[in-house]
């Protein structure tokens, strides 16, 4: 076991870890913080997405040691003192249907829009390409990031 | 067309919030403390064979293994149309996969580090693998006493076979039909296996607590159905079984009935005092647990030459895997309406569910439809290429219209199917195909028509219970389940509807078996139909007791009562608006100082009494076994690169009934959705497994699901509204059926663009190419 200690949603943390512990278990099973989900434990899926200093990484795949002293953002984060503009539309355009793959994808999404406000099609499609959802059939993740971009239309 | 204020609209999901700021509630973000055990399972590395010994020996020496159950432990059977499943294999084992026992551990680490541990001894017994094989009369039997399993009464096992059910539909002289035909075309179309691949894999906690009461926390689609299952199974009172089911992780079939819930709960039994959590990787979610079943149709098909089909032979042999206590239903469903959306005088349909030594196939959005549309709307679009008559044509020629005989008798309900079909084909421009500017490149069209009805007993229920609250807001309790499609806000929008009170002011949590009511399961595409009805009448209920309370204080007629904008209002004085919040809890005051009233709680059920499965075995006439099909089409236009067989869709538009979308945003949502669900079966998935029964790909890295790379260029979804009489404000199902037409439509634009005729799914480019090679050979 080793302490580490890391900024999580903008709050120092600190906790013991043991080395071959991955991010994922570490947030949800000792830290409480429950948006990221397990989809495949292999990286395919992106349901575990995190931010690692404003990148969109993926939990399962990062030991938890490696994050000493860096800052990760979870959705917790992002919605504690309003709903972004993004998650605003994706409750407009109804962007998500069970509800699993959401925080993942607006975390990858919300670095794009950090980096490049006005995206292009074809760029949504490849910052989102490796968070998968089986439910929407992704147009309406589209239409909701067209939506605030300026070139969208419902 | 009546106003609605709610009904129609695209009110804003009830659990957006929930969803999008990650405070939804999964059962695996649920905490349950010190108590918390982990089991993981030991399970066959064959398809076949006899359990000669289990050694666990090694694996009880792990630090932090608690217990180890085997089949020897726990004889339960269990199965939710047929008794053909047992807990823990019982000394033979069926599929590669199957379990055989569990460790229960401390930690998840713990349990599987013991699972690697266990040595299971084998005597290899011979496995059939394919359905075509296993009907052989030499193959080996995989249950030999299938005839003596507990199952409903609409199932006929064939003793000494591995046909598990065979259902038979006869109507007219097929005979007649043929001799009466001008053209006769006859083939064989395969579909093999798929997985639904929800993002979140199936996962149980099971509490068996001192007491001797069972909680089960579990992601499903079928609460009730579970408690009644685990009830039974394990012999305890259903008062005494608890389910409680957060949101679920997407379902698509695959978390209906009951597949891996059942080895937590029954573990718990013997490990009081502590929960037992089973969660299921990636890998197993694909091994053990329901797949689509594989099938290889025969159809013989006989038309006049200006276009009336006179003759059909449908025969479906599905590869229904090693258990069928659910999968036999598929093939039950398909085996009534292998007909397709047409109104045929001579049709034979014979769809047979045969055993196979892999994973048991199940429920699937579409349940079975897709498979058998792919072989049929091939064979409509083959048949109007013989015939010379444009293929749209040829479907609107034939299409089932309300009140025509379905092939076991019932009359057809009321539908927009013609409808769907212009405005399907009118949306991509048919027979105004676009060209390529690149020559490498082709472009074809291609249609489907389809239909499906709900594939259920003839009671399955629904019920409702509604209360008010003090503010008038609503608490509304019901079972079905959001597992994506928005159920919970369309049940909102119909109780909002009836009382005058905005679906955001009404709260619908997910289910808890001891506090909400029966409901059936969240399947068949019923449950807006079905559980819709029990929320408009407990919502009828609710203002009913509200009128009579009014006429009891104030003396009007209740007939002259109306609710608006969260009052009682009267159509005889206007001056009388009395707000709920007055008085839907505390009552009203009259003039002595006592009260009249109390708190409005509304009750509502429903259960289609008109339906039954009682009928000929032979012919199928006789019952009234569907409660009414949803119909629609698709379109497409497909470009393919001739020399790499790669596709892209450049506009596929899907033309659907909903009866009445009461969330049209919602019900768009389903086609986008299920479209390219659909389309995937067809462009890129596909379980492939060994000659010994192994998946080969069971992750996600080589069982491609699409990516939102692999959207199509432009979707047009249309929805068409033709009321279903006892639907609530005329709904029906929609969401399966988005899937439906995918797979033929492809294969007939396709044929369009190159003159090849493929088979079999997938179409992935490599056999696009690859067959557009041979047959330019064959030139």
């Amino acid at each position: 076991m080793k302490e580490i200690s890391f900024m999580l949603n903008d709050e120092p943390r600190n906790v013991q870890v043991e080395p071959n512990e991955i991010l994922l278990d570490v947030l949800r099973n000792k830290l409480g913080i429950k948006s990221p989900k397990c989809g495949c434990e292999r990286g395919d899926c992106g349901a575990c997405t995190v931010l690692l200093d404003g990148k969109a990484v993926r939990s399962c795949l990062i030991l938890a040691v490696e994050v000493e002293n860096h800052n990760i953002t979870t959705l917790e984060g992002i919605s504690r003192a309003k709903l972004s503009a993004l998650q605003e539309a994706f409750m407009e355009f109804n962007s998500f249907q069970c509800g699993y793959c959401a925080p993942g994808i607006i975390l990858a999404v919300t670095e794009l829009l950090e980096k490049n406000p006005h995206p292009s099609l074809e760029e949504i499609k490849e910052s989102i390409a490796g968070n998968l959802c089986r439910c929407t059939g992704y147009t309406p993740i589209f239409d909701a990031i067209m939506s605030l971009t300026g070139k969208g239309t419902k | 067309m009546k106003d609605y204020k709610y009904i129609g609209k695209n009110v804003t999901r009830i659990d957006a919030l929930d969803k999008i700021s990650g405070a939804a509630t999964f059962v695996d973000d649920i905490d349950f403390g010190a108590n918390l055990l982990y089991a993981e399972l030991i399970e066959s590395t064959e398809a076949s064979a006899l359990i000669k010994k289990i050694d666990i020996s090694a694996a009880m020496k792990v630090k932090g293994v608690y217990k180890i159950f085997t089949g020897k432990d726990f004889h339960n059977r269990f199965g939710l149309y047929m008794k053909d499943r047992y807990v823990f294999a019982q000394e033979r084992v069926r599929f590669v996969g199957e379990q055989i026992g569990a460790v229960v551990a401390f930690t998840p680490e713990a349990a599987k580090s013991a699972v690697a541990l266990v040595k299971v001894e084998y005597e290899p017994l011979p496995a059939v693998l394919n359905q075509m094989d296993a009907l052989q009369s030499d193959a080996p039997l995989l249950h030999p006493e299938v005839e003596n399993y507990p199952r409903v009464p609409w199932f006929y096992p064939k003793a000494g076979t591995n046909i598990a059910h065979w259902r038979k539909t006869r109507k007219g002289d097929l005979g007649k039909g043929f001799a009466k035909a001008d053209v006769i075309l006859e083939d064989t179309y395969s579909v093999p296996r798929y997985a639904h691949c929800a993002l979140e894999t199936h996962i149980a906690v099971a509490k068996f607590d001192h007491s001797g009461r069972l909680t089960v926390w579990s992601s499903s689609q079928s609460p009730h159905t579970q408690r009644h299952l685990f009830a039974e199974a394990l012999g305890l009172s259903h008062k005494d079984v608890r389910v409680i089911t957060p949101y679920v992780g997407g379902g698509f079939g695959g978390k209906a009935g009951v597949t891996m819930e059942i080895i937590p709960a029954v573990l718990a039994t013997q490990l009081k005092g502590y929960a037992v959590k089973l969660r299921y990787s990636r890998e197993q979610e694909f091994t053990n647990t329901y797949q689509r079943l594989g099938v290889v149709a025969k159809i013989k098909m006989g038309a006049t030459k200006d276009g009336r089909i006179t003759a059909l032979e449908h025969k479906l042999y599905w590869d229904a895997g090693a258990y069928v206590e659910y999968g036999a239903n598929v093939v039950n469903a398909v085996g009534l309406s292998a007909s397709g959306p047409y109104c045929i005088d001579n049709v034979s349909i014979d769809s047979v569910c045969v055993y196979t030594n892999l994973p048991p196939g199940g429920p699937y959005r579409g349940f079975g439809y897709s498979e058998m549309l792919f072989g049929l709307e091939s064979h409509i679009s083959r048949m109007a290429q013989q015939l010379n008559i444009d293929e749209v044509e040829f479907r609107r020629i034939n299409a089932i219209k309300p009140g025509d005989e379905t092939a076991y008798g019932a009359k057809m309900n009321p539908s927009g199917l013609q409808d769907c079909i212009d405005k399907a084909a009118a949306a991509i421009n048919w027979g105004k195909k676009p060209v390529s500017e690149d020559p490498t490149k082709v472009i074809g069209q291609g249609f489907a028509a389809f239909w499906k009805a709900p594939a259920m007993p003839p009671n399955a229920s629904s019920s409702a219970f509604l209360k008010f609250n003090e503010d008038a807001t609503i608490n509304l309790l019901i079972s079905g389940m959001d597992i994506g499609q928005g159920y919970q806000t369309v049940m909102a929008q119909i109780a909002g509807e009836i009382l005058s009170v905005p679906p955001a002011k009404i709260r619908v949590e997910t289910p808890d078996t001891d506090r909400n009511p029966y409901e059936w399961q969240t399947v068949a595409s019923h449950i807006t139909w079905s559980c819709g009805n029990a929320v408009k009448n407990a919502a009828l209920d609710a203002r009913e007791q509200i009128f009579s309370l009014i006429h009891r204080v104030y003396h009007y007629p209740v007939d002259v009562l109306y609710l608006e904008d969260e009052a009682v209002k009267c159509k005889t004085d206007s001056a009388f608006i009395l707000p709920l919040q007055n008085f839907v809890v505390d009552g009203i005051m009259t003039e002595d100082g006592t009260f009249k009233g109390g708190p409005v709680n509304g009750c509502g059920m429903f259960m289609p009494e008109f339906s039954s499965t009682k009928d000929n075995p032979e012919t199928s006439q006789g019952g009234h076994p569907n409660v009414h099909y949803t119909v629609g089409a698709a379109a497409l236009n497909l470009e393919i690169d001739k020399e790499t067989g790669k596709m892209k869709l450049l506009k596929v538009a899907l033309a659907i009934d909903a009866g009445k979308a009461i969330n049209p945003d919602l019900v768009r949502g389903q086609i986008t959705g299920g479209l390219l669900q659909g389309l995937a079966t067809v462009l890129y998935e596909d379980m492939r497994f060994n000659e010994k029964g192994k998946l080969l790909n069971p992750n996600l890295t080589d069982y491609k699901i699409p990516t939102a790379k692999d959207v199509p260029e432009e979707i047009i979804p249309i929805i068409v509204e033709v009321p279903q009489p006892d639907g609530p404000f005329g709904a029906r199902g929609i969401g399966e059926h988005t899937m439906l037409p995918a797979a033929p439509m492809i294969a007939n634009a396709i044929e369009d663009a190159l003159g090849i005729r493929i088979k079999s799914l997938p179409i992935t480019a490599e056999k696009v190419a690859l067959t557009f090679l041979q047959e330019k050979a064959k030139q």
